[in-house]
C-alpha cells in the first residue's frame, strides 16, 4: 500500500469508511510526517497534536455507528489557514500583535469541518495578516517551498500550500484577497480554488479587506477541493454577505468533458512578457483543451488594466480600519511600558506590526481621510464596477477563461520580491478576480527548467464553479498529480 | 447695542427599546453586571460580523414616518473610524452618505404659537461601552453591555432660537419616540442625549455664525442653562470684537459654564468608508407602507379629538394625552363606562399625583382599564363613597389590585343603613356639644367637623350624602 500521507484526501476517505483504515492510524501518519517534516519546511504555526487525537477517536466512533456516511472527508486531517479562527486554539495571523490570541468561536469553515469529521491538524503559517505573497513576513518565519526549499511557497497561504505539498496535511484551508489561494498552490503544483464572494462564509475569517476575502482549499487535485468546498460552501445567516443558494452539489461536475465548452483568453495575459518556460506550458495548456474538444479564442479584456491599482486602494482601506482594533486595549499585543492613551496606542501598533502591515494600514487610512476620500476610494470603487461589467461581458461569449496563474514560478527567498518587475503583472491576473467577485481555481500544468510548478488558472462567471471543477477535471486527466521528488521520509 | 440671536440645532440620540442590540442577539437591558451581555460580535473579537436587527430599521423608519421624513430606498451602513477604549473595533458602525430618512418637520409649541422644526437627517448607528474609572486602583474598566446597543440620530436643522424652544422640541420629540413605544427616552439612564449646535447672530442677519458644539447632555434643565450660558459666552466675545472659535465644549453643570474640549482643526478625521460587511439596505414602497399603517394616533391629534368627542378642554386633553399609557387609560375605560369626565378627573388629579408622589414613569401604571372602569362604576353605584375610592384607586394604580377583590377584602363597601347611622350621628351630637352650639350660632364651619367625627366612627364608610341628610335633620329639629 502507498504511503497514507501520499494519498488523496478522498482516497483516505473511502479507505477509512471501508474500515481499511483508522482515524487514528490516518492521523498518527500525519503527525509523524508533520515532525519529520516541519523542520525542513515550517508550514505550521500551531501543531494541534492532542486535539486532532481526541477527534480521531471520536470521530471513529462517529463512523462506527453509521454516522457522517454522506461526508466525503469524515476522519481527514485538514490544517488551517492561521487566520481562520478556531475555538480555543491560538490564531495568530502570523503576527506579534495576536501571537496569543485565542479565540472564544469557531469561524463557521471551522464548524463546519468539525461536523463532517474532518480532524483540525494545525494552523499553518501565512504573510503578518495576510499581507504578502511570500510568508516572508511572518512574525514566525518563512515557509520553505517543498520543491525546492531555496523558494517561497507562495503567499499569503504559503502555509496552507506547503503544508499540502509536503504531505503535512492532506488538503487545507487558505483565503484569498488578492490571489492569496491560487499563486501559493500554483507555486507548490497544486489545486488552489478560490469560490465566488459569497459562496463560503466569512464569518471567523479575521479580514484583510472584507469586500475581497474569501476562503477556499488548497489539495492535490480539484476531486479533493470539490469535496471540501461542498463542506464549507453555503448560506451562513452569520454572514450577511453571503448568498443564498441552492445545494452545492460540487462532486457532480467531476466529469471528463470539455467537449464544445467556450473558452476565452485575455490577450493581456499572453502579452506581458511571460517567462517561456510559462508561456509554453500556457501554450501547451490551450492546445490539450483544443484537443479534448473546447473551442479556444483570444480576446481583449483590457478594461480590467487599472486593476491593481484599484486593489490596493480598496484593500488597503478596508484593511486600515479592520486592523484598527488591535491597539493593545481589547486586543493586541500590549507595549509594557507607557505614559497614557496615545502612547499605549502608538507603542502598541508600533511594536505589534510589521512593515509591511503598517505600510498598507498607512496607505489605507491616507486614502481614506476626508479630502481623499473622492480621488482615491470612490474612484477605485467605481473601477471596480467596470472591472465587474467587463468580466459579465465575457462571460456572455466564454464559459470559463484561462490564463497563467503568475507570470513566474516560485521566486527564490532571498529576491526581494517586492521590487520584482513581475510582481505588478502578476497580481493583474489575480487581483481582478476578487475584484468583480468571481470564481477561479489554479492548476498544476507543468513544471519550469528549475523543475519548478507552474499553474494555470481557470476563471469562471459568478456561481459557475462547476465549470471551472469540469474543465479542471479533464485537464487534470492529461496531467495526473505530482508530487515534489525532495520529500524526505 | 446691538440685538442678537441664538441660532441652535439638535443632534439628538437616542436608544432604541429593541430587546437585542443591533448587531447581535444580546440583550438591551440596562443595569445588568458588567460584561454579562457580551458576545464576539458586540466585543469585536478578530473575524466576527455584524448581522443587522432587522426591528432596528423598523424603527427607524417609523420615527422618519413619524417626522414626515422622506425614507431613502436605498440606505448603506458606514464606518467611522476612531481610536478610544470604549470601542472595542475601533471604528463605530454609522451611516454618513445615505441615512435611512431625510428632510422631515416637527410642530413645536411655544408661548401660544406653533413653530415648525425641520429635520435634517435620520440615521441609526451603534452605542458603543462604558468606561468606569477606579481612581483607587488607578484603573480604567470597560463594561461592553452597552456596546452595540441600538441608537438612532436625529438632527434637526438650525430652526430653534431659543432655550424654551429647544425644551418645546425635546418634549415633543420625547412625548413622539414615546408613544411610537421605540424608546424609553430615559435622559438621566443615558437613553436619549443631546448635542446642542448654537452659534449667535446679529438680529436681521440670515447668514449663520460660527458655532460650538456642546457634546452630550442629558437633563432639560441642564440644557437650558447650557444654551443661556453658551449664548451669553459668545455674545459677550462678538460684543468686545473678538471672534468664535468652531469648537467643541463640554457643559460644566456645577461651574455653569462651558469648558472648550478641542478645537475644529484638532478634531478627528473619521476616515468614513460603507460598511463591507453589510449589503446596503433596500427599503421597499411596501415596507414603508405596511410600516405607516403601524403609526399611532400621536398627542396632538389625540388633544383635538378628545375636545370633541369627550368634551373635554384643552388643557386637561393635554395633560391625558402627555403619555400613551394615560391615555390608553382614559380611552379604554372611558369606552368601557362611558363617564369621560369621571376618567378623567380621576386620571388628571389622582392619578398625576400618584406619579408626581412615587416618582414614576406612566408605564409603570398598573392599572388597567377595566378596573379603572369598575372603581368609577362603583362609586357611581354608590357602593363605596370618594373618600374609600381614593384609597382603592392608589392601590390599584400602584399594585396589581383588583378594585372588586380589594373592597371586598377590606369590608369597604358603603354603609347607608339609615337606622345605624342616626345611631352614630346621636352619638356624635352628644359628644361634641361646642360644636353643635357653634353650629347653631352660625358657624357653618362646624358643620363639615360634626361630618367628619360621623365619617371618622364609620371609618370613612358612611354614605356621605345620608350623613349630612340625617346630621341637618337632627341639627334644625
Amino acid at each position: 500500500m502507498k504511503e497514507i500521507t501520499a494519498m488523496s484526501a478522498m482516497t483516505v476517505a473511502e479507505k477509512i469508511k471501508a474500515k481499511e483504515l483508522s482515524v487514528q492510524e490516518v492521523v498518527e501518519a500525519q503527525l509523524k510526517a508533520i515532525k519529520l517534516r516541519e523542520p525542513l519546511y515550517n508550514s505550521y504555526i500551531t501543531i494541534t497534536e492532542n486535539e486532532a487525537k481526541e477527534q480521531a477517536i471520536k470521530v471513529q466512533g462517529q463512523i462506527d455507528n453509521g454516522e457522517l456516511k454522506d461526508s466525503p472527508l469524515a476522519g481527514v486531517p485538514v490544517a488551517i489557514k492561521d487566520n481562520i479562527c478556531t475555538r480555543g486554539i491560538k490564531t495568530t495571523c502570523a503576527s506579534k500583535m495576536l501571537a496569543d490570541f485565542v479565540p472564544a468561536y469557531d469561524a463557521t469553515v471551522t464548524e463546519r469541518l468539525k461536523k463532517s469529521g474532518a480532524i483540525l491538524i494545525g494552523k499553518v503559517n501565512l504573510d503578518e495578516f495576510a499581507m504578502g505573497g511570500t510568508t516572508k513576513t511572518s512574525y514566525f518565519g518563512e515557509t520553505k517551498n517543498p520543491w525546492n526549499r531555496d523558494h517561497t511557497p507562495g503567499g499569503s497561504s504559503g502555509g496552507s500550500s506547503a503544508a499540502v505539498a509536503a504531505e503535512e496535511a492532506f488538503i487545507s484551508l487558505g483565503s484569498d484577497t488578492g490571489g492569496s489561494i491560487r499563486q501559493p498552490a500554483a507555486y507548490c503544483g497544486l489545486v488552489g480554488f478560490k469560490p465566488t464572494y459569497g459562496t463560503v462564509s466569512r464569518y471567523g475569517l479575521i479580514p484583510l479587506a472584507s469586500s475581497l476575502d474569501q476562503i477556499g482549499p488548497l489539495g492535490r487535485n480539484i476531486s479533493d477541493c470539490a469535496s471540501i468546498l461542498e463542506l464549507i460552501s453555503g448560506y451562513d445567516p452569520k454572514d450577511s454577505t453571503s448568498i443564498k443558494q441552492g445545494r452545492y452539489n460540487y462532486r457532480s461536475a467531476l466529469v471528463d468533458d470539455v467537449k464544445n465548452m467556450k473558452i476565452g483568453v485575455p490577450k493581456l495575459y499572453l502579452d506581458e512578457d511571460l517567462d517561456e518556460d510559462i508561456r509554453s506550458c500556457f501554450l501547451g495548456a490551450l492546445k490539450t483543451f483544443e484537443d479534448m474538444g473546447a473551442k479556444v479564442e483570444l480576446f481583449d479584456l483590457d478594461e480590467i488594466r487599472h486593476s491593481v491599482q484599484a486593489y490596493y486602494v480598496i484593500s488597503c482601506a478596508e484593511a486600515s480600519s479592520n486592523l484598527s482594533r488591535y491597539d493593545g486595549v481589547r486586543y493586541g499585543h500590549r507595549t509594557g511600558d507607557y505614559d497614557g492613551l496615545d502612547e499605549l496606542y502608538k507603542k502598541s501598533r508600533g511594536e505589534g506590526f510589521g512593515y509591511e502591515v503598517k505600510r498598507r494600514i498607512m496607505l489605507g487610512a491616507y486614502m481614506l481621510s476626508s479630502d481623499k476620500y473622492e480621488a482615491y476610494y470612490n474612484k477605485a470603487r467605481r473601477i471596480r464596477t467596470i472591472i465587474s461589467k467587463t468580466y459579465d461581458e465575457a462571460f456572455n461569449k466564454y464559459d470559463i477563461l484561462l490564463s497563467p496563474e503568475s507570470p513566474n514560478t516560485a521566486p527564490l527567498l532571498s529576491d526581494d520580491y517586492s521590487s520584482s518587475k513581475n510582481k505588478q503583472k502578476s497580481e493583474i491576473l489575480n487581483v481582478s478576480v476578487n475584484l468583480a467577485g468571481l470564481p477561479a481555481v489554479s492548476i498544476p500544468c507543468g513544471k519550469d527548467r528549475k523543475g519548478l510548478p507552474i499553474g494555470l488558472q481557470l476563471i469562471g462567471k459568478k456561481f459557475g464553479e462547476k465549470a471551472l471543477i469540469q474543465a479542471a477535471y479533464s485537464f487534470e486527466q492529461t496531467r495526473p498529480y505530482e508530487r515534489p521528488g525532495t520529500l524526505v521520509n | 447695542m446691538k440685538r442678537y440671536e441664538t441660532v441652535i440645532g439638535l443632534e439628538v440620540h437616542v436608544e432604541l427599546s429593541t430587546a437585542s442590540k443591533i448587531f447581535c442577539a444580546c440583550s438591551t437591558k440596562f443595569g445588568e453586571k458588567p460584561n454579562s451581555n457580551s458576545c464576539p460580535i458586540c466585543i469585536g473579537m478578530p473575524g466576527a460580523m455584524p448581522i443587522l436587527n432587522k426591528k432596528v430599521v423598523e424603527y427607524a423608519i417609523l420615527v422618519g414616518l413619524a417626522l414626515n421624513c422622506t425614507i431613502s430606498k436605498k440606505s448603506i451602513l458606514d464606518r467611522k473610524n476612531y481610536f478610544y477604549p470604549d470601542l472595542p473595533k475601533a471604528y463605530q458602525i454609522s451611516q454618513l452618505y445615505f441615512p435611512i430618512a431625510r428632510n422631515g418637520r416637527i410642530t413645536i409649541d411655544t408661548d401660544d404659537k406653533s413653530k415648525s422644526i425641520g429635520i435634517h437627517e435620520l440615521h441609526i448607528e451603534e452605542d458603543a461601552g462604558k468606561l468606569i474609572h477606579d481612581s483607587d486602583k488607578n484603573m480604567t474598566l470597560v463594561d461592553y453591555n452597552r456596546s452595540g446597543v441600538p441608537l438612532i440620530e436625529i438632527v434637526s436643522e438650525p430652526d430653534m432660537r431659543s432655550a424654551e424652544e429647544v425644551k418645546s422640541y425635546l418634549e415633543k420629540l420625547r412625548t413622539m419616540l414615546r408613544y411610537l413605544g421605540v424608546s424609553d427616552c430615559k435622559m438621566q439612564e443615558g437613553s436619549m442625549r443631546v448635542d446642542i449646535n448654537l452659534s449667535v447672530r446679529e438680529v436681521g442677519d440670515t447668514r449663520l455664525g460660527t458655532r460650538t458644539e456642546i457634546k452630550n447632555m442629558n437633563s432639560l434643565k441642564a440644557i437650558s442653562r447650557a444654551i443661556e450660558g453658551e449664548s451669553k459666552r459668545q455674545i459677550d466675545i462678538l460684543q468686545s470684537g473678538g471672534l468664535i472659535d468652531q469648537e467643541t465644549r463640554r457643559w460644566d453643570d456645577n461651574e455653569n459654564e462651558s469648558v472648550r474640549m478641542r478645537l475644529k482643526e484638532e478634531a478627528d478625521d473619521y476616515r468614513y468608508f460603507p460598511e463591507p460587511d453589510i449589503a446596503p439596505l433596500e427599503i421597499s414602497d411596501e415596507w414603508i407602507h405596511e410600516l405607516m399603517a403601524l403609526l399611532p394616533e400621536f398627542q396632538d391629534e389625540k388633544i383635538l379629538r378628545y375636545q370633541k368627542d369627550y368634551g373635554i378642554s384643552e388643557y386637561e386633553a393635554g395633560v391625558l394625552t402627555s403619555s400613551k399609557e394615560i391615555a390608553n387609560l382614559f380611552e379604554r375605560a372611558t369606552r368601557l363606562c362611558n363617564l369621560p369626565k369621571e376618567v378623567s378627573n380621576w386620571l388628571m388629579v389622582e392619578g398625576m399625583r400618584i406619579l408626581k408622589d412615587n416618582y414614576i414613569d406612566p408605564w409603570d401604571i398598573c392599572l388597567t382599564p377595566e378596573r379603572l372602569s369598575t372603581l368609577i362604576l362603583m362609586i357611581e353605584e354608590g357602593r363605596i363613597n370618594r373618600i374609600k375610592g381614593k384609597e382603592v384607586f392608589e392601590k390599584s394604580f400602584l399594585e396589581d389590585v383588583d378594585p372588586e377583590d380589594y373592597v371586598k377584602k377590606h369590608g369597604l363597601e358603603m354603609i347607608s343603613d339609615d337606622k345605624m347611622l342616626r345611631k352614630v350621628v346621636v352619638k356624635v351630637l352628644e359628644d361634641n356639644p361646642q360644636s353643635v352650639s357653634d353650629y347653631k350660632n352660625g358657624k357653618t364651619k362646624a358643620f363639615d367637623n360634626l361630618v367628619g367625627q360621623t365619617m371618622k366612627s364609620m371609618k370613612g364608610k358612611a354614605d356621605p350624602a345620608l350623613v349630612n341628610t340625617i346630621l341637618k335633620e337632627m341639627l334644625e329639629n
